[in-house]
């Protein structure tokens, strides 16, 4: 008689811790197959010269971010201070202006700060489909090998640049210190 | 008044022809070489869940990022790559999320086999009920006094 009542109990305890854990899991956190891939291949006009191709070589050498940004996103605008820090700091920023119209983007980045090193203008997201991008803003950390490390949907914040992004930016240059050393040995 | 109505009903094909406008901007360009192709096009923008607009397939969705996959898949469709190739290139950029028919693998095996648990869980409850309710007592007989009186109250004496 008890196991009858106490059955119905941990079935609905267990429904419930199910429902509960579901809560605290965010839909828009989708994992990203890109990362440990090298960065795919494009070739865009550059935002600044229609005559200048850009490809995917432009944004590797060394450990960079490549920054998905837009003037139509109002998120991207909040998030460019924080860019503009990086820059300041020493880490270069590369960027793909998605889905966006040339001289909206250039009289934006001409009357407020310009963090970016490159910028790849894609208008018909063509190189949005083939990097992954769901939206905008989305932030990836390139290694000097061009290797996609790390992806981040959605605006960067501090907390996040100080726990993952800074840390993972420190340990992708101690690993090309580290090769660029043996590549000197060896030869 | 009158003349509102006047102009309502002068704004009424504006709308509808704004509407057509609307619906022409987001159809896409529909010509295949073959009728395979128009086949394979037609089963895999079903089949791609578009990523920002979450439960929605390409097909239905009316969102930007919607409109460059279904562009891609009919680019790849036209330039001959099977519907394999494709979902490959998708789920390659986005993940076993873009497929809305998820590949039976580790960590789906739990949802693939779920119908099966539950209705293997249902059917034991099912069982222990029944089993249950034979072992449950026979409902006693009325005893003669009893039904005496059932009989007394019938007739309403």
């Amino acid at each position: 008689m008890n196991l009858r009542l106490l059955f119905p109990l941990i079935a609905v305890s267990a429904l419930l811790g199910l429902l509960f854990l579901g809560l605290g899991m965010n839909s828009r956190d989708l994992p990203s197959p890109l990362v440990g891939q090298p960065a795919p291949a494009f070739q865009l006009e550059a935002l600044e010269d229609p005559n200048r191709m850009l490809t995917e070589q432009d944004f590797i050498g060394e450990v960079a971010l490549v920054n998905v940004w837009a003037t139509w996103c109002s998120t991207c605008r909040a998030e460019k201070p924080l860019l503009m820090e990086l820059a300041a700091g020493g880490i270069p920023i590369h960027a793909f202006n998605y889905r966006d119209e040339r001289d909206a983007a250039l009289r934006y980045l001409n009357v407020s700060d310009n963090p970016y090193q490159t910028i790849a203008y894609d208008p018909r997201g063509d190189a949005g489909i083939d990097w992954g991008v769901y939206a905008t803003p989305e932030t990836y950390v390139l290694d000097a090998e061009g290797v996609i490390r790390y992806k981040r949907i959605g605006p960067l914040n501090r907390q996040l640049l100080l726990d993952e992004v800074l840390p993972l930016v420190e340990k992708l240059r101690d690993e090309q210190r580290r090769s660029e050393a043996r590549r000197v040995a060896q030869s | 008044m009158k003349r509102s109505m006047f102009l309502s009903l002068l704004g009424l094909p504006l709308w509808l022809a704004a509407g057509l406008a609307m619906a022409l901007a987001i159809g896409q360009p529909i010509e295949f070489e073959t009728e395979a192709q128009k086949r394979q096009y037609d089963t895999l923008v079903r089949e791609l869940r578009c990523t920002v607009c979450q439960s929605e397939t390409i097909h239905e969705s009316n969102a930007e990022l919607a409109a460059d996959m279904r562009r891609r898949v009919y680019d790849m469709t036209l330039a001959g790559h099977d519907a394999d190739a494709i979902v490959d290139f998708m789920v390659q950029r986005y993940g076993d999320y873009v497929r809305y028919r998820p590949p039976l693998q580790a960590n789906t095996a739990l949802l693939w086999a779920s119908p099966f648990l539950l209705l293997l869980g249902g059917g034991l409850a099912w069982w222990r009920m029944i089993v249950g309710r034979k072992r449950m007592v026979q409902r006693p007989e009325f005893t003669q006094q009893e039904r005496e009186t059932l009989q007394r109250l019938r007739s309403g004496d």
